[in-house]
Formats: C-alpha cells, structure tokens, sequence
C-alpha cells in the first residue's frame, strides 16, 4: 500500500514536471534566442545558454520598427479601453441590477444575445462603419467600438451587483440620496473584486487583440505591438530571429507582470465566470 | 429590504410608478453601452446579413446580386478547403486539448505541494500574447536551427520541415493551440472536479474499486458538463483561429493551412470582395451558433453564458 502510494506521487510529479517543462520550454527559448548573437543562433545543436550575452537584438529592434511608439500605442489604446469598459459597463450592469424600466428584461436578453454573435461576423459591417468614421488608422479606431462599454463586462458585472444585499443601500436612500450617489458611493466600492477580474480579463484581451488592429491600422507609426511584430516577422527582418525573439519578449513581458500582479483574480475568475456561479 | 418589500407586494400602480421613475436614470446609466452594442454589434449584424447579399469591392457601389454569392460558395473549391482545414484542425485541437487539461487537472487535484505554482506556470501560455507565441514556436519548428529537431536529433530521429510540409503544417499549429489553451481549461476542469463530492470517492473505496474504475464510472459521469462545456468552448474558438496561422504560415505551404477565418481576411481585406466575404461570416456565424445553442440546450443558460 505505501509502496503503491509512493508510485502514484512519484507519477504525479512527473506528469506535473513534464507539464511545468513543456509551458515553459518557449519562454526560456525565447528569452535566451533574444540575448544571443546570430553566429551562436544559427549552430546544431541549438546553445541553451547564450555567450556572450548580448542586448544587439533589442536594439535593433528599436531601430526595424518604431517600436517605442508601438508599445505605447498597445498601452494607451488598451489602458483606455479597460477604464472604459469598467466605468461604462459598471453603469449598464447598475441599470439592470438596481433600476426598474419598462423593457428590462428583454433588453438585459439581447445584451446576452449578442455575446453569442463571434467578432468575425461584425469584422467587415464594424470596419466599414470605422471607415465612413474617418477612424481608420487612428487611435478611435481601435478605441471607439469597445470604449463605452461591452456586454460580457456588464453582464459579469450585474451578475456580481445582484449578490449585494440591497440593505446596504438603505441608509443611503434614506440619507434621499439619488442613484447617482448610491453608484458612485455604495455599489462602486463594493463591486471592486469584480472590476479587478473584468479589468485584468480586459487588458489581457485588448493587450493580445490583433486582427481587429490588422484590419483598421496600416501605418507603422500607429500600429500595436502584435500587428507590429507580425509585420516585422514578415518583412525581410523575418530571419533575424534574435530581433523577432526581443520583440516577443516585450510584448509578453507587460502580461506576465500582470498576470503575476493578479493571478488568484485571473484563475478564481476562470473558475467562477466559466461554469459556476 | 423594506423598498423591496413595498415594491413586491403593492399593487400594480405602485410599481409602475416605480418603474417610470427609474426610466431616466435607467436610460442615462445605459446609454453608453447602448450605443456602444447599438452601434458596433447589432448594426453591423444586420448590415453584415444584407451585405452578404452583394457585390461589393469598396470602390463602386454594391450591387445586389441575391443568393449568388452562397451559391457560389458551393462549387468554390477553396471554400470547401478552408472549411475541411478547419475541421481537421479542430478534430486534432479538441482531443489532444481534453486529455492533457484533463490529465494535468487530475494531476492537481490529488492534493500535491506547489498546486498554485504549478497552476500559474500552466496559465502563463494562456495570458501570453497569441502573435508572441507563434512567432517562439516557428523558430523552435525551424528545420535547421529549431529546438524540436534537436532533440529529435539527439533520439536519433531526423528532423521534419514542420511548417512547410503539407502532412505536418496544420498539425504542428494544432499542437500550439494545444500548449497554450491548456492551462485555461485546466482550471476549469479543476472547478469541476473539487466539486465532486468526496463521498462518491470513499464510497468507491470502500467497494474496493480500483482507480481506473473510479475515474471512468465517477469522475468522468459527474465531470460530464465540464467536459462539455470545454468541448463546445474549444470547437468555437478552434472554428475562428486566425493569430497563429497568420503568423506562422500565413495559409501555407500552398493551400494546406488555410483556415476558414484566414479565407474571409484574405478574400475581404486582401482581394476587397466585401459581399462574398460578409457571405463567409454569415455561414460560420450559423455553424458556430449551432453549436452555441447546443451548448445553451444541454447547460442552460447561465451556465453556458459563462455565469
């Protein structure tokens, strides 16, 4: 029996080691391939530790693409979209938790409806509309469609307002205070374990967006990060891989520190907006 | 509680004037969402519908030619091609992604030391730019210089033009989809197991079942939802991948790779055929809504809404 326990924990390491192993394999690879100089790059067998070390890569990076400009473009356009999305949909999920109108109910429906409607289908109507806009290749562009609020946030957001008590606002109401002030002052404050999740899932999502970008961007100047890498992966710098490797390090990097930043909110979120609740 | 209480229990009147009190704050707190789902979802549903109806390469004006362009779909070979690519590419991402989440759940839930830092290591993929990653895993594919042909090489296995074989191309994309979605549904197959009841497991034990036993005629039965609810996520997100074709063979080698997303891109943005490609969306829209629906069907609706 304890022999056959041993076995079983002995198992369970190495499928979790091989597991931890795999996940990792391609970041290490793409960390070291960044710091290495190309006569090492292009050897069999691949070095696994670079020498000498070298930050060549990154600076040609900075000198291939406006890569400054890009990262701050993905920052400021994702930044801005997630403040948007929190402020907006945090209004919208109040409005069908807390307020009774003519039509609630249906509405609160087509809101659900259209979370089942995949991005591609509104891709070429959304890109037009962007067009006629005059958005295309501006930050309005990327910022606009999803800036004043989306219906997966508002969704997760009501879904969370309804399992507030409503004595809590009580003492407001009875203060005669509007619904303004009991949002701002009462609801905000205690929807802030959702907004993290929303927020952290936001970022990620619009840090990572890429064929939406694609598609309105075509000026290098304006372009985010993973448009920015991908053209630079298909432009004649598409060999240079030590440049390519330092491009997805600092595209990564940002994620990996948020991810960090909010792990317990991003893996409680999975499990709670994906199945239970 | 006692506004509620009022609320519930007066009579229709009260609650009418409830309700055309709230309206304009109500529609004041909407609005911008409104405007935002009005705008940048419902229209472009609706616009994407009658598009699909014409003929249109953004310079002229469209031209209404009816069903002709899902008549077209028919008999265009490259439609058919991307459409089969999709679901090869799907049938391999499906399989291989249930087993080793699952396996690595089950793995987690035994009560091991380090779950959260295995469980962060597992997610990292997950949280990691799509177009990043496909960049790393094309230059780990590289025929020459890749890692993967190294170690095969130290096995004493030659090495494999990955990407731009046709026989391996999809697959070794799959296999990246693969790596990184597998740590997200691990977490969920993880909720689903810790909410399996201890008792069926003592139970099981006391009648002296082995665990091969257990996991097939208790884990797996009471795990069924999750498994579902994994399967149909990963059909719709497998139907629309896009990011790592793109990135690491752009379709290729010659048609063997392109996918149903990556055809309507090429079609609207690259040969501006708008209607056509509005036409695509809609018939990917009514597969992935299918499946969505079954998905409502067998879940219910908050489940399958992800609440």
């Amino acid at each position: 029996m304890k022999t056959r326990r041993l076995v079983t924990s002995i198992l369970l390491h190495a499928v979790l080691l091989l597991g931890a192993f795999s996940a990792l394999l391609p970041f290490f690879w793409m960390v070291i391939t960044s710091l290495k100089v190309p006569e090492q790059m292009f050897v069999m067998p691949p070095q696994w530790l670079p020498e000498p070390v070298t930050f060549r890569n990154y600076e040609q990076l900075f000198t291939y693409i406006p890569f400054a400009r890009q990262f701050f473009n993905t920052l400021f356009v994702t930044v801005t979209i997630v403040a948007g999305q929190l402020l907006f949909s945090s209004m919208g999920a109040y409005a069908f938790a807390r307020l009774k109108f003519p039509g609630r109910e249906p509405l609160f429906l087509l809101f659900l409806a259209t979370l089942m409607v995949p991005s591609v289908v509104t891709l070429i109507p959304a890109f037009i509309l962007v067009r006629e806009f005059g958005w295309i290749n501006t930050y309005m562009a990327i910022i606009g469609p999803y800036f004043l609020g989306s219906a997966f946030a508002t969704f997760l957001l009501r879904q969370f307002m309804l399992t507030i008590p409503e004595e809590l606002e009580e003492a407001a109401k009875i203060d005669g205070a509007g619904h303004f002030t009991i949002f701002r002052a009462v609801i905000l404050p205690l929807v802030k374990p959702a907004l993290a999740v929303v927020g952290v899932f936001s970022f990620i999502y619009f840090w990572n967006d890429f064929l939406w970008p694609l598609v309105v961007i075509n000026s290098e100047a304006m372009k985010v990060l993973t448009v920015g890498i991908a053209t630079l992966a298909s432009s004649h710098y598409g060999t240079d891989w030590g440049v390519l490797m330092a491009g997805s390090v600092l595209t990564v990097l940002p994620l990996v520190i948020v991810f960090f930043l909010a792990q317990r909110q991003i893996v409680e979120g999975i499990a709670t907006t994906g199945l239970k609740g | 509680m006692s506004v509620a209480v009022a609320t519930s229990i007066s009579p229709p009147r009260r609650l009418s004037l409830a309700m055309r009190r709230d309206w304009l704050p109500a529609l004041v707190f909407l609005l911008p969402n409104l405007v935002s789902i009005g705008l940048f979802t419902l229209i472009p549903v609706v616009a994407g519908f009658f598009l699909s109806f014409t003929s249109w390469d953004m310079l002229s004006d469209p031209q209404w030619i009816g069903l002709d362009n899902y008549v077209r779909m028919l008999s265009d070979r490259q439609f058919w091609n991307s459409l089969g690519n999709t679901l090869v590419y799907t049938l391999i991402v499906i399989p291989g992604g249930l087993a080793l989440s699952l396996l690595l759940a089950l793995a987690l839930n035994s009560k091991i030391k380090g779950t959260a830092i295995y469980q962060a290591i597992f997610f990292l993929p997950y949280v990691s730019s799509t177009v990043a990653i496909a960049l790393v895993w094309k230059w780990i594919y590289h025929p020459d210089y890749g890692v993967l042909n190294s170690i095969l090489g130290f096995f004493g296995i030659a090495g494999v033009d990955w990407l731009t074989n046709r026989g391996t191309a999809l697959g070794s994309v799959a296999v990246v989809q693969i790596w990184q979605t597998a740590g997200y549904n691990m977490v969920l197959f993880l909720a689903g197991l810790r909410a399996i009841p201890k008792e069926y497991y003592e139970a099981a034990k006391l009648d002296g079942s082995t665990p091969f036993q257990t996991f097939w005629s208790i884990t797996v039965p009471l795990l069924m939802p999750t498994i579902f609810f994994v399967t149909t996520t990963s059909i719709i997100a497998s139907f629309q991948v896009f990011n790592l074709i793109y990135v690491m063979t752009s379709g290729g080698p010659g048609t063997s790779t392109k996918v149903y997303v990556y055809y309507l891109w090429e079609s609207g943005f690259s040969f501006f055929k708008m209607g056509y490609a509005s036409a695509l969306a809609y018939v990917l829209f009514v597969i992935i809504l299918a499946v969505t629906l079954l998905q409502v069907r067998f879940l219910g609706r908050n489940r399958a809404m992800g609440a």
